[in-house]
């Protein structure tokens, strides 16, 4: 367990989040550290989308406070999380099918002189390289539209922008929900590539088969609380779907 | 179908030999990317259609005539496109350059308190579009009202002040010379020759910089032949433009203002960070927001082009007839300039289309104006026809679509 001794990335104490009546967040703890893969596990309603949302600056938080690296931070919109470097995959992905690869690799944060002309060889250099390096090799051209890639690629595509940009912290919202068993594969080898890289993760997932082969950690969120934080050696799929369906005392969950 | 050979990953899509572009053109167009292939054919058919009917139609006289009866769709259309890319509609942009034809003949009034000068009241015109643009665009970005209902507003209200500024005496006279070289002056031959050598001579840095560019970068430079035929084949159009023009009086300066006005808004779709923000905007909204790009922005940004734009045009057409009269701004204005765009290959769902449609579009939809002018048709003729071709291209962009879409997954 190196991690354990890795500095928290992020943290969130205490956030509350609500739509009107409905409250999401009731004052979730969450963190995660450097090099880590965390998963986010709940049941559909406990706050894992809000959460992420909250981070990636979509959402404002109601209450609570935001922590990287331990200073205190407050993330107004999109750009403030990217300046941090929160980057989120979402689960549709949020690809514009129009633009090429590249395009949609630098969206809104495009390479370009001072009179706002692109720089597309580099940009289209860069991509390049990315998808090398996480060994994305079905993707024909990156000048293609991403509307003709299929959905395994169209992942690929996704998860290689929120690298690209030397992130601290990725979110991946449920990554091999749509994908067969051989790119469930090679997303699952990603998501450790990228923890071995020193980078956050927080993954996610529905599939705590996926979940237990990737994570260090597990948090359980349920009706927008945290219910636990579970090392991944120390616990068990029953003990997880018990936090997840009812519940525990959180002095009992503590690790 | 992309799927089937992961092995030839970079290589092959980027295989510098003729056979692989055009095989990977021809993949494309089975895609559903049709590109400019239909305008092509179309403004071929409707010549030939014409000059087998009339034999005024293919001589350097109607040729200039053409240009100048073209010139005012074909600038409106150019807003037009913009409006099209991030998926809505401007209604307005008729009787918006029939406002800004009012403007500018008010505001160069001889003998008014407000008798400024040619290009001053040029300027106020195309302001005033642009500010009727802002208008728009800010109600639609920031409450959310869609923009056919908020422009359809803007269209009434546009037609009320004319109706308004011209009601005392119906007509006002342009006298401004500055006003009316807009649409009459012709640029003298040389100046022509001198266009059409700026013009080859920009697109060849501009194809050359890229070329080398990549090249630099290390990245595949697609293949050099193409490269230079399309830079022969654009540029040599425009000589022969200038050589037909230059047969009879020259260039007129309108055709100059137009091909300005789509290399400079071609220049901003396709090359800077705000025409990738309007696709984006058109592609997915969403997406867009997400990525941090300020999404309102961006929509009020096009309502003002589209505004501005319908001014230029407005001037256009009243420096045209030297006068404006309570008639400007309707007719056909507004649905030809939203057919030359469509016609042009912009897709009414968003996010797809090129500017230089808008000039294709406006060409098609001139020519056949003209043409049934000079054979002598009946309205009707006109109307149907150009109906025919604007039905048959949305049909084209639903079906193109559609492909795109299947051949996606």
């Amino acid at each position: 367990m190196s991690t354990a001794v890795n500095p928290v990335t992020l943290e969130l104490r205490e956030v509350f989040k609500s739509f009107g009546s409905v409250e999401a967040l009731r004052g979730v703890d969450f963190e995660v550290r450097n090099g880590e893969v965390m998963a986010l596990v709940g049941d559909n309603g406990a706050g894992k989308s809000t959460l992420i949302k909250c981070v990636a600056g979509i959402y404002s938080i109601d209450g609570g406070d935001v922590y990287f690296d331990g200073e205190r931070v407050v993330i107004h919109g999109p750009k403030d999380a990217a300046k941090l470097g929160i980057e989120v995959v979402y689960q549709d992905l949020a690809l514009c099918d129009n633009l090429d690869v590249v395009q949609n690799m630098f969206l809104g944060r495009e390479n370009h002189d001072p009179i706002f002309r692109l720089r597309e060889a580099p940009m289209e250099q860069r991509t390049a390289e990315t998808l090398k390096s996480l060994s994305v090799t079905t993707i024909r051209s990156v000048r293609q539209p991403v509307a003709t890639l299929s959905g395994g690629q169209r992942q690929s595509v996704a998860v290689a922008r929120a690298v690209l940009w030397n992130n601290r912290v990725v979110f991946l919202d449920e990554p091999t929900a749509a994908l067969g068993v051989a790119q469930t594969r090679q997303v699952l080898d990603l998501v450790k590539r990228l923890g071995e890289q020193g980078l956050s993760v927080v993954i996610v997932s529905h599939n705590l088969t996926d979940v237990f082969e990737v994570a260090d950690r597990i948090t359980v969120l349920r009706l927008g609380r945290n219910v636990g934080v579970y090392e991944r050696d120390k616990t068990t799929e029953q003990e997880i779907v018990r936090a997840i369906t009812v519940g525990t005392a959180p002095e009992a969950a503590a690790s | 179908m992309s799927t089937a050979a992961p092995a030839e990953v970079q290589a092959a899509a980027h295989g510098d030999s003729l056979a692989a572009v055009l095989r990977a053109r021809w993949e494309a167009l089975k895609g559903g990317d049709v590109g400019s292939l239909p305008v092509i054919v179309g403004i071929i058919a409707i010549t030939a259609f014409f000059t087998y009917k009339s034999p005024y139609f293919f001589t350097s006289v109607n040729f200039v005539n053409l240009i100048g009866q073209m010139a005012g769709v074909t600038v409106i259309a150019v807003g037009i496109v913009f409006v099209l890319l991030i998926g809505e509609i401007d209604l307005s942009v008729g009787y918006l350059s029939g406002l800004a034809s009012v403007t500018v003949a008010e505001f160069q009034l001889a003998g008014s308190s407000h008798d400024y000068p040619g290009l001053v009241a040029i300027a106020l015109a195309i302001l005033l579009g642009a500010g009727v643009g802002a208008v728009q665009g800010s109600i639609i970005a920031f409450l959310g009202v869609p923009s056919f209902v908020v422009t359809l507003a803007g269209l009434l209200i546009c037609q009320g002040m004319i109706i308004e500024i011209l009601g005392t005496q119906g007509v006002i006279g342009i006298t401004s010379n500055q006003v009316n070289d807009v649409s009459n002056y012709i640029l003298s031959k040389n100046t022509g020759w001198i266009v059409a050598i700026v013009f080859t001579s920009l697109l060849a840095l501009a194809s050359l910089g890229t070329y080398v560019g990549r090249r630099r970068a290390g990245l595949p430079t697609g293949n050099l032949i193409i490269a230079i035929v399309r830079v022969l084949f654009y540029g040599g159009l425009a000589f022969a433009v200038v050589a037909v023009c230059n047969h009879t009086r020259g260039v007129p300066l309108v055709g100059l203002v137009v091909l300005f006005v789509v290399v400079l808004f071609s220049y901003l779709a396709g090359r800077t960070t705000f025409g990738r923000h309007v696709y984006a905007v058109g592609g997915s909204a969403e997406a867009a927001r997400r990525a941090g790009i300020n999404v309102k922005l961006i929509r009020i940004l096009c309502f003002v082009i589209s505004g501005s734009m319908a001014g230029l045009g407005g001037i256009i057409f009243a420096s045209r007839l030297n006068s404006v009269d309570l008639t400007f701004g309707g007719g056909t204005i507004l649905l030809d300039s939203i057919s030359a765009a469509v016609i042009g290959g912009v897709s009414l769902f968003g996010g797809r289309g090129r500017v230089s449609g808008a000039l294709f579009g406006g060409l098609i939809i001139g020519m056949i104006s003209n043409g049934t002018d000079l054979v002598g048709s009946a309205d009707w003729v006109k109307y149907v026809t150009t109906g025919a071709i604007l039905l048959a291209a949305v049909t084209l962009d639903t079906v193109a679509r559609r492909r795109q879409v299947a051949a996606g997954r």
